[in-house]
């Protein structure tokens, strides 16, 4: 017997009804009023709730004092349409799990397997839309891959309302593991690597594999010595294992013939390894590349970890789930690290097309299945990253957007973690895991059901027509908080498990066999793995991506305390099997053994590819026009454009306070503008801080990957330079996304920026602790005329900083302080504008990108920063995307004052004004302190002029720029005014 | 199990300890409980930060405790309404303790989600002790979460706001809109329980204008005291800015101090609220 009982609430007066109908508005539909009712659908079969349960159940999901609610009764209001937005069946619902807690709560009686609270939001819409129009409203509201929709006129809604839906998931799969022949020819093997295995219940492919035709003869190979056909879970593990994502083929394998060990050996790891052996007892990593994280000194006591992931293929699909389950995703490689770091501050970045235009874009012929505009993209997005910190306790201070068209079919979204620990807790390292043979493999945290299943082969898969939608997870960042909580805030310090890793692509298949590692085998009994619904094929379970899990090694003589204190905390805690020392990788499900595979072969029986590259392709050079007349005009378009303009409503969204550590954040000055750096103190005691920047130009990487790769590595530690943070205390990560990486000419750019990446960080000596690569963001779909289109991302690289500040009160902010200030240049301009910001405002390709004297360089930081912390120094600025000009009218917005200024040379004037030379900044300082300052910086500082007034007065060789601050700073923060 | 991850800084402060401790509730998304531990710790009282859970299984008791503390944080996911399905779970399962404590000479405060949850309970405004929802925590006007630096000012001196002149730290929530009846609003201000409400840099009302006024709240009110005075909830908070580098503007104002040869403090103004709570068991 099913019972199914409908609660509607609803706000009296709901005060977001002015901001989401113009919102609606804006996008184009003349709507009257948009209201929005939270409905909760009660599903249960055991027993009913009697009429005074179900009043009481409304009292406590409404808020009396603003809301009204119904039950089993419609809404009565005047409206024209009725839009009911629900979940698929599957897709994660926080809202209605917390209503069950509740119910539970109060009827003091769990609800059973089955039983449960769907939420569903009913939109009421007053004005007149024709159908289409209709249709087209409920697409803004609701996502197709993860969302119902049910539209009534007013007429068919009547008094009856709505229709009651429960989502119930109902498989009906083969719930057994089966044999998989690779006896086949090649184009077989080709079509099961690239759509999957066939399925025997329904005859279609599963999705795919991702494995190329070598990696299918070397797993029949395999097989065939073993005498026996692989099972389904055994391939589908192999593809998981063997994937892009998990294995870094591309940076892994031999390339050309001057690097047999490899980009990522020959480069990264190269670099880092150079600079720990050169720094010696100076060293200042602890824990690099190997774990989840990497891990720097914080001071004596403490150690801090970085990691920053891309979270692209999904964001396209579901951007709000994407970035959510991105970001609260790289929190879990915090958790992940060591024995569990305290996630302490987010950062983001996205880059993404231009939120004004919609271009036509579609991943099915006959203009099926449309690409989300930039817009909607946008806005997925940055919501999805500021819920998973918000509702985390975790503050998200730092990040970044960039706007380029060819993001349009895949965006990018960056997400990353800084987390603390203790380095010791006195008698074992906090960095340093071990499971051992014995131990209990315990699955923490959410349930597992098909959500993201095929993600990791996904991701290494070009965006076609066929992309799975299971692909799409939504993350519960309350049920991970708790994991959170209770991992590193308690079970940690009480010493009850062994190691810990995270579950993130390939879920349990990947985790559990990485953990292997470490004691050499594993038992799994996949029956026992606790199920959101009935009914998985085996091979689902193991490599499900369901979110918000762990997986821990737990001591025998540590269980009954670690289960008890998990229970207690109201967190889901399951033994799903066995660490040991067989060599092997054993799966069994009802009591037969599906899967058993040698770890040496799981991990490393993928065959070698050897990657060529081949020139890539020029880029035009097309002609400049002439120096504009009125540069005033030029200043102020340059400040407009998106990727130097204001992005503050970004900011304002994010907690960046929460923890308490807000020394700078991402607005400065009494002009609030965005910086390039932020820093926050992470244990409250300390005079010591965290300050995180990035570098990234895309731009560049056409023109001059190599110099790129450098540009980024010069302009993340700028950032933290101009904070006052010593060179020696900065580290560094990278994240690669490329695109089309089987195509030689883009291998070659990838060459090209990884020995940039070699030469910045060894140049710098600052070392790579950490880093993730993405080398297919490419779309392939069609056009409204049915033409074959791709779209590939520009070759992209995000460098991110870390530095550990040694005295907050010394730092500096960006804005102006006191009139009068002299105002400096550090460092000369040249005529460097391939790929700037203003080429890009002039339609121009092609030109010279910056390149830099790294030796110079880190003299010229060493003395800025030490002069900051000797307090000489009132405001710093890198001078970044946009050149000279715009750093100056930033820091002349930031501080509401004036500034005038000379510059010299004889350069075109708008090049000396834009050009994006590196290594520079401006900075301010009080005038007593001229003397002092200009011994500490030598030849380096050029004095041009002081702050003053009301306006910033460039004046240079043949020309002078005279705009009011106040017009500038209306410049600056116009583009994203109404977001 | 109570919590102690970073040590102690209560010595910054040179405060001598008080005997009597504070309970602060975590768990569920609570995330706010370390920082309000260390500013408490700061100002002279040692607090214990308790799993809800714990004092539901006895593990610990409410009536052990003189000031009980609802942190900042995001319990349930803010689903069912912020503060809600927290409230429902104190109500369901602690509330005979709650009353007992309430009874008794002691504090509770709530802070953001704290306010919520408190709201919730009718903890606050609770005329004549009578625990029901009077007033609500609406969604923002944007309809968004707002993080930013305000200003806010007590409207009237109580215990909680004695000496302070106005206190400049975060707001961070997404349904932090004070709504009451025009009735309750009336008995509010004749009772003198509005405790802080948003203001200008000057110090002149706010008068609903975004940004002073961050998310539309009725009178600008930012928090409230209950009837009997012994319960403070505000949405702004002031434990996430305890030190002079925690103040939004403070490399200009350090610069200013410097120029006039004046020190640089190393505390921020807002220590005072929580000093006032301490005062008052000592």
């Amino acid at each position: 017997m099913a019972y199914v009982h409908r609660i509607e609430v609803r706000y009296k007066n709901d005060p977001r009804l002015t901001v989401r109908t113009n919102r609606i508005r804006s996008l184009g539909f003349p709507i009257e009023e948009l209201h929005v009712i939270d409905i909760y659908t009660v599903y249960t079969t055991s027993c009913d709730f009697s009429p005074e349960e179900l009043r009481e159940i409304g009292i406590q999901l409404a808020n009396p004092v603003v809301q009204t609610f119904t039950v089993d009764k419609a809404t009565v209001a005047f409206f024209d349409s009725a839009i009911e937005v629900g979940f698929l069946p599957g897709v994660t619902d926080n809202v209605g799990t917390t209503a069950r807690q509740t119910i539970e709560d109060y009827i003091k009686r769990k609800f059973e397997p089955g039983e449960a609270v769907y939420s569903s939001q009913l939109f009421f819409v007053t004005g007149k839309l024709s159908p289409d129009a209709l249709q087209n409203l409920a697409t803004t509201l609701a996502n197709p891959l993860i969302h119902r929709v049910h539209i009534k006129s007013r007429a068919e809604y009547g008094t009856k309302g709505m229709d009651v839906v429960i989502p119930l998931v109902d498989l009906h799969e083969l719930p057994a593991a089966e044999l998989v022949s690779l006896d086949l020819d090649d184009p077989d093997l080709i079509r099961i690597g690239k759509e999957g295995i066939v399925d025997s219940e329904t005859d279609q492919r599963r999705g795919p594999l991702a494995l190329d035709l070598a990696q299918l003869h070397a797993i029949r190979d395999y097989f065939a010595t073993k005498g026996r056909k692989p099972t389904d879970i055994e391939i589908e593990s192999l593809a998981q294992t063997w994937s892009e994502h998990c294995k870094h083929t591309i940076f892994a394998s031999p390339l050309d013939d001057d690097m047999p060990k490899g980009l990522y050996k020959t480069c990264i790891q190269a670099a880092t390894n150079r600079i720990r052996q050169e720094r010696g007892e100076k060293d200042i990593c602890l824990s690099v590349f190997s774990d989840n994280s990497g891990g720097i000194i914080f001071d004596d006591q403490y150690l801090v970890t970085h990691k920053v992931e891309t979270h692209n293929s999904p964001s396209a699909l579901d951007p709000f789930g994407g970035a959510l389950t991105g970001i609260v995703g790289v929190n879990r490689d915090t958790i992940g690290f060591g024995l569990g770091a305290k996630p302490c501050i987010n950062i983001y970045g996205f880059c993404v097309g231009d939120p004004e235009k919609s271009p036509a874009l579609f991943r099915g012929k006959d203009k099926s299945n449309p690409i989300l505009s930039p817009r909607r993209i946008l806005d997925g997005v940055v919501s999805g990253v500021g819920v998973g910190g918000n509702c985390s306790g975790i503050p998200t201070p730092q990040g970044f957007v960039w706007f380029d068209d060819r993001y349009v079919g895949k965006p990018l979204v960056f997400a990353g973690t800084v987390g603390i620990m203790p380095r010791t807790d006195g008698s074992r390292n906090l960095h340093e895991k071990q499971a051992q043979p014995g131990d209990h493999i315990v699955m923490v945290g959410g349930r597992v059901g098909k959500d993201g299943i095929h993600g990791a082969t996904f991701s290494s898969e070009a965006l076609d027509p066929g992309s799975p939608v299971t692909a799409v997870q939504i993350g519960d960042p309350i049920t991970q908080k708790k994991v959170s909580d209770v991992i590193v805030k308690e079970a940690r310090d009480l010493g009850l498990y062994h190691s810990i890793t995270d579950n993130g692509a390939g879920g349990i298949s990947c985790s559990v066999a990485e953990m292997a590692k470490e004691c050499n085998g594993c038992h799994v009994f996949l029956d026992k793995v606790p199920l959101k619904y009935p009914g998985m094929a085996p091979w689902e379970i193991w490599i499900s991506e369901s979110q918000e899990r762990m997986t821990l090694a737990v001591p025998p003589e540590k269980l009954d305390e670690f289960m008890s204190l998990l229970r207690r905390r109201e967190v889901e805690a399951t033994v799903i099997g066995e660490f040991t020392n067989s060599g092997r990788c054993v799966v069994e499900f009802n009591g037969a053994v599906v899967m058993d595979i040698e770890l040496s072969f799981l991990h490393d029986g993928l065959p070698v590819k050897h990657l060529r590259t081949a020139p890539p392709a020029l880029v035009p050079i097309t002609p400049v026009p002439s120096c504009p007349d009125s540069l005033d005009e030029t200043v102020k378009e340059m400040l407009s454009r998106k990727n130097i303009s204001s992005k503050e409503f970004i900011s304002l969204q994010y907690d960046h306070t929460v923890q308490g550590g807000h020394v700078l954040g991402p607005v400065q000055g009494t002009g609030r503008v965005q910086g390039m750096a932020t820093l926050t103190k992470v244990v409250p005691g300390s005079k010591k801080g965290v300050g995180l920047s990035q570098g990234i130009f895309p731009s560049y990487s056409e023109i001059d990957s190599y110099r790129m790769a450098v540009a980024c590595i010069d302009t993340a530690i700028r950032g933290l330079i101009a904070l006052g943070i010593p060179l020696e205390a900065i580290a560094i990560l990278d994240n690669f996304c490329w695109c089309s990486s089987d195509d030689p000419g883009r291998l070659s750019q990838l060459k090209h920026a990884a020995i940039g990446c070699y030469d910045g960080a060894t140049g710098f000596e600052t070392p790579f602790i950490s880093g993730k690569d993405s080398m297919f963001n490419d779309f392939s779909g069609y056009d409204e005329q049915n033409n074959r289109v791709k779209v590939s991302v520009p070759p992209t690289l995000l460098v991110s900083s870390i530095g550990i500040h040694p005295d907050v009160t010394k730092a500096v902010s960006l804005d102006a302080k006191v009139e009068g200030d002299l105002v400096y240049l550090i460092g000369e301009t040249r005529e460097e504008c391939g790929g700037s910001e203003y080429f890009a405002h002039l339609g121009c390709s092609g030109g010279t990108v910056p390149d830099i004297d790294i030796a110079a360089m880190k003299a010229r930081y060493k003395r800025l920063s030490n002069a900051i912390l000797h307090d000489l120094v009132a405001s710093a600025f890198p001078v970044t995307h946009g050149g000279l000009a715009i750093a100056l009218a930033k820091v002349a917005i930031a501080g509401r004052i004036g500034m005038d200024v000379t510059i010299s040379g004889d350069m075109r004037p708008d090049y000396s004004l834009f050009s994006e030379t590196l290594g520079r900044f401006i900075v301010t300082i009080a005038p007593d302190k001229k003397r002092s300052f200009e011994l500490a910086m030598g030849y380096d500082a050029f004095l041009i002029g002081r702050v003053i007034g009301k306006s910033l007065l460039i004046t240079g060789n043949g020309f002078r720029v005279a705009v009011p601050v106040n017009e500038l700073e209306t410049a600056y923060k116009k583009p994203f005014g109404g977001y | 199990m109570t919590q102690a991850v970073f040590s102690s800084s209560a010595k910054v402060s040179g405060d001598e300890l008080i005997p009597d401790k504070a309970l602060i509730m975590s768990g569920y998304g609570i995330n706010s409980e370390m920082e309000t531990k260390e500013v408490l710790l700061r100002s002279g009282m040692d607090a214990d930060i308790v799993h809800i859970n714990d004092l539901i299984d006895r593990k610990f008791r409410m009536t052990d405790y003189r000031l009980l503390v609802f942190p900042g944080g995001f319990s349930y996911g803010d689903d069912t309404g912020a503060g809600n399905a927290y409230a429902n779970r104190v109500r369901n399962n602690l509330w005979n303790d709650l009353t007992e404590f309430l009874e008794e000479d002691n504090l509770v405060l709530g802070i953001c989600n704290g306010f919520q949850i408190l709201a919730n309970l009718g903890l606050v405004p609770a005329f004549d002790k009578q625990y029901k929802r009077d007033i609500a925590l609406m969604p923002n006007r944007k309809g968004v979460l707002e993080c930013r630096y305000v200003t806010i000012k007590p409207a009237f001196e109580t215990l909680w706001t004695k000496g302070i002149e106005r206190i400049v730290c975060p707001v961070s929530h997404g349904e932090g809109n004070f709504s009451c009846s025009p009735e309750v609003l009336k008995r509010l201000k004749s009772q003198k329980m509005v405790a802080f409400t948003y203001c200008r840099e000057d110090l002149r009302p706010a008068d609903g204008e975004y940004p002073f006024n961050p998310n539309g709240s009725t009178a600008d009110i930012a928090g409230i005291t209950s009837a009997d005075g012994k319960v403070l909830a505000m949405m702004p908070h002031p434990e996430r800015a305890m030190e002079f580098v925690n103040q939004y503007d403070w490399t200009l104002q350090k610069e200013i101090l410097k120029r006039k040869q004046l020190p640089v403090p190393s505390e921020s103004i807002n220590m005072r609220l929580f000093r006032n709570i301490v005062d008052y068991f000592r």
